[in-house]
């Protein structure tokens, strides 16, 4: 695509960058021709301001001037290498995309190999093997960081991944489908269909399901609404289901938070949550590793 | 008195007691938000967060403080090398108040989070209307003073200033174009890559011409009279004045290497960058050399120490602004630490130092009194600066190195060696020296208060009287 709507405007850039280029190095040619001959005294140039304000006329120093030269002959030979002028592509054809995908293609080729060893090992073994996990933990403290923390122990509103607690499964297979695949989570928002009371009711019920102090009454309450509502996703016994990423209720783990205010917040409002995909943008040799690191997180301490 | 006889001091007076004033409000944010980088724990509720207190800082600093700076001295230069009172009075006590409740406006809303999201322009539609009609009466006064001159040529001084008017003008206006929603509430008519493009075209030449070519304006006045000697080379100026203006205009584009903006206009971006270092040096040369016959005066004179380093620091972030531009040393220097110590090398080693030595010279001339309260205050006040900007930018210029490094630096199988956080933590020690120099800084500045109230108390306002044209100004 070109950068112009009309081929006019690439003219014109062309055109106002080669005079201007031209008029300063005509403005110091024309005035780099006076020099000061051996023992000539330096004249002010006889103009005086506010009582004691007056210029010598130096001639412009030679070093100076060498330097505006070259700076000059510089931008010009730049200029014709590299695209500036207008629609000009510069005689040597660089693009800032060009570098891009010929950098892309050096590392890949460089890198790609070592990723691709793995990928004929089973997910397991490749857990199994220190190497193959530091360069998965590498892969993760770079693309995974920001979310999952430096720790991989997550935090509000991104998993835990160390403590075997998981929302759509934690075999190799699954991790494996929700790096390539992303997830999107949602939990709709019940807060007008409930009112408050009835949120409150369940919010307790959800906190009773994990042996958290609660309110019995309303956990009573709730139970009922739980029952009818909730349980469509998170199972009669609030288990939840790992097919569609529903959390288990029972287990004290909470994405956002285990707090009556918190739980009370999530029913109201509903939450929204996305993984990224990442298989464009690693491939599969990365995704493999990445899967097996974060299969490892939660396994190899168990199988020591 | 007879105002037709004398110098409107009364506005350059009160434009130098603000220059002070705002130069310490200004800079005791710059120390905050220094401190809030090493004790983040310093982060109190919105309205005293970093991400509001910044643009405070940098808002307070160029356009208060070195605002002032330079309204008080282009009043002051453009009558005394014209001969004449400034044009009007009242237009002239219009500029100073109504600049002030600009900065008094800044003061407010950025806090309280009203923005218009751009650097250096973050200030809402409704202030902005406001600095474009005190900038036209600026211009209309000091225009209309050059106009009704009594000297036939315009000193080299007026040209910088001249110019710096008129781009400033043309900066704020095209930048600032928005459509409001609501009183506190615009957003820019440009979009994307051209926004950018916009913006930094705004950004860099609020460099180039509110700091440097108002500055060497001030440069050219202040210099020469307290070294007592002429210009080195007419000439000089002639051909560094007219390259400056013009290569300026095409810097922008470095600010945003390797992004969206095409191609072409990063290649100019570049290329103009590096023309433009011969023309800048052109005032650091100008500057320095005029002072060849009275180099023993910078022994104990130091008001012209704050002058002569301020060049010699003019000279070197002129130089490391052309070489951070280059694509190659960009990919390295951006985005990192590197850049904020490059601009402080401008803002405090020459912005800074030129003005508090251009009040030093002028403060007791508007208050009838020989010199300053007290020269031992200022050699402290010029050591402590010194020894403030070196800290400052010594640490940045490790700190961002480091850092660019740090990003870059790759594992055997291609990954990072470090993650971000990393690069982070190990930048601490040099925010802390960072936070000292600023510090030290702005210890000088409370120096300069004091000093400065010394004078005013035991002086009084003085309007010098309006001499002869003298024989050889004609």
């Amino acid at each position: 695509m070109s950068d112009f709507v009309s081929d006019f405007w690439g003219v014109y850039i062309a055109v106002v960058v080669i005079v201007g280029l031209v008029g300063l190095t005509f403005l110091l040619f024309s005035q780099s021709k006076t020099t000061v001959k051996k023992g000539e005294e330096v004249q002010i140039t006889g103009h005086i301001w506010d009582d004691d304000l007056a210029e010598y006329n130096n001639p412009l120093p030679r070093w100076w001037m060498l330097m505006f030269y070259l700076t000059l002959i510089f931008a010009a030979v730049y200029l014709v290498l590299y695209p500036g002028l207008g629609t000009w592509k510069g005689i040597r054809g660089w693009t800032s995309v060009g570098q891009y995908k010929e950098e892309k293609a050096v590392a890949e080729a460089k890198y790609q190999p070592l990723y691709d060893k793995y990928l004929k090992q089973d997910i397991k073994a490749v857990a199994a093997d220190p190497e193959a996990q530091a360069m998965g933990k590498r892969l993760f403290q770079t693309y995974c960081v920001q979310c999952h923390g430096s720790d991989a122990r997550g935090a509000k509103g991104f998993p835990n991944l160390t403590d075997n607690d998981w929302l759509y499964g934690g075999d190799a297979k699954t991790i494996h489908t929700t790096i390539a695949g992303g997830r999107q989570g949602q939990m709709p928002a019940f807060g007008a269909a409930f009112g408050e009371e009835k949120v409150k009711d369940v919010a307790n019920y959800a906190m009773s399901l994990s042996g958290k102090k609660h309110d019995a009454d309303r956990a009573a309450r709730g139970k009922e609404t739980f029952a009818a509502i909730c349980s469509a996703c998170h199972g009669a016994d609030g288990k939840g289901n790992q097919a569609m990423g529903a959390p288990n209720l029972t287990d004290n783990v909470w994405l956002y938070g285990g707090t009556e205010k918190t739980i009370i917040e999530t029913v109201t409002n509903g939450r929204n949550n996305q993984m990224p995909a990442w298989k464009d943008f690693l491939g599969d040799g990365k995704v493999h590793l990445l899967t097996a690191y974060v299969y490892g997180l939660s396994n190899n301490a168990k199988a020591q | 008195m007879d105002t037709q006889s004398t110098y409107n001091y009364k506005v350059v007076r009160q434009f130098s007691i603000m220059t002070v004033v705002w130069g310490i409000v200004g800079m005791l944010v710059g120390v905050i938000i220094a401190a809030q980088l090493v004790w983040p724990e310093l982060n109190f509720g919105p309205w005293f967060h970093y991400g509001r207190l910044r643009p405070l800082h940098t808002n307070a600093v160029i356009f208060a403080f070195g605002g002032c700076a330079l309204f008080a001295t282009s009043y002051y230069v453009v009558q005394r090398t014209c001969n004449v009172r400034l044009i009007s009075d009242k237009l002239a006590a219009f500029t100073f108040w109504g600049w002030q409740l600009v900065i008094v406006l800044a003061a407010i809303t950025l806090p309280l989070g009203i923005t218009a999201g751009k650097e250096y322009a973050e200030l809402e539609w409704p202030i902005d209307i406001l600095i474009t009609v005190i900038w036209v009466v600026y211009a209309i006064v000091f225009f209309g003073t050059l106009a009704i001159r009594k000297v036939k040529h315009i000193y080299v001084a007026n040209w910088f200033y001249g110019a710096f008017i008129l781009a400033v003008a043309l900066l704020h206006v095209v930048n600032s174009l928005a459509i409001p929603v609501s009183l506190t509430k615009s957003y820019s008519i440009y979009a994307g890559a051209v926004d950018a493009m916009v913006q930094w075209w705004y950004g860099h030449n609020a460099v180039g011409f509110f700091l440097t070519a108002a500055f060497l304006g001030m440069m050219y006045y202040f210099v020469p009279k307290q070294a007592g000697r002429p210009v080195y080379s007419y000439r000089l100026s002639v051909v560094h004045f007219w390259a400056l203006i013009f290569t300026y205009m095409w810097a922008g584009p470095h600010h945003l290497h390797y992004t969206a903006l095409p191609d072409w206009t990063q290649s100019l971006g570049m290329a103009f960058s590096l023309v433009l270092l011969a023309p800048s040096w052109g005032g650091m040369i100008n500057g320095i050399m005029t002072l060849s016959g009275a180099w023993h005066k910078l022994r104990t004179d130091p008001v012209l120490k704050f002058l002569v380093v301020s060049l010699s620091f003019y000279g070197m972030s002129t130089f490391e602004g052309p070489m951070m531009s280059i694509k190659t040393v960009n990919a390295l220097s951006h985005y990192t630490d590197w850049t904020v110590g490059h601009v402080h090398s401008g803002a405090l080693g020459w912005v800074a130092f030129i003005s508090i030595g251009s009040m030093y010279y002028l403060l007791p001339r508007l208050f009838g009194r020989d010199s300053m309260h007290s020269v031992k205050l200022i050699e402290a006040h010029f050591w402590l600066a010194t020894v403030g900007v070196v800290l400052y930018i010594a640490s940045l210029w490790i700190a961002g190195v480091m850092q660019g490094l740090m990003w870059r630096a790759l594992n055997a199988d291609g990954t990072l060696t470090y993650s971000f956080v990393e690069a982070v933590k190990a930048s601490y020690p040099y925010l802390f020296v960072r936070f000292l120099g600023g510090f030290l800084f702005l210890s000088g500045m409370l120096l300069m208060a004091y000093n400065t109230f010394r004078t005013v108390a035991a002086g009084r306002p003085v309007d010098a009287k309006i001499p002869a044209v003298t024989a050889h100004a004609h």
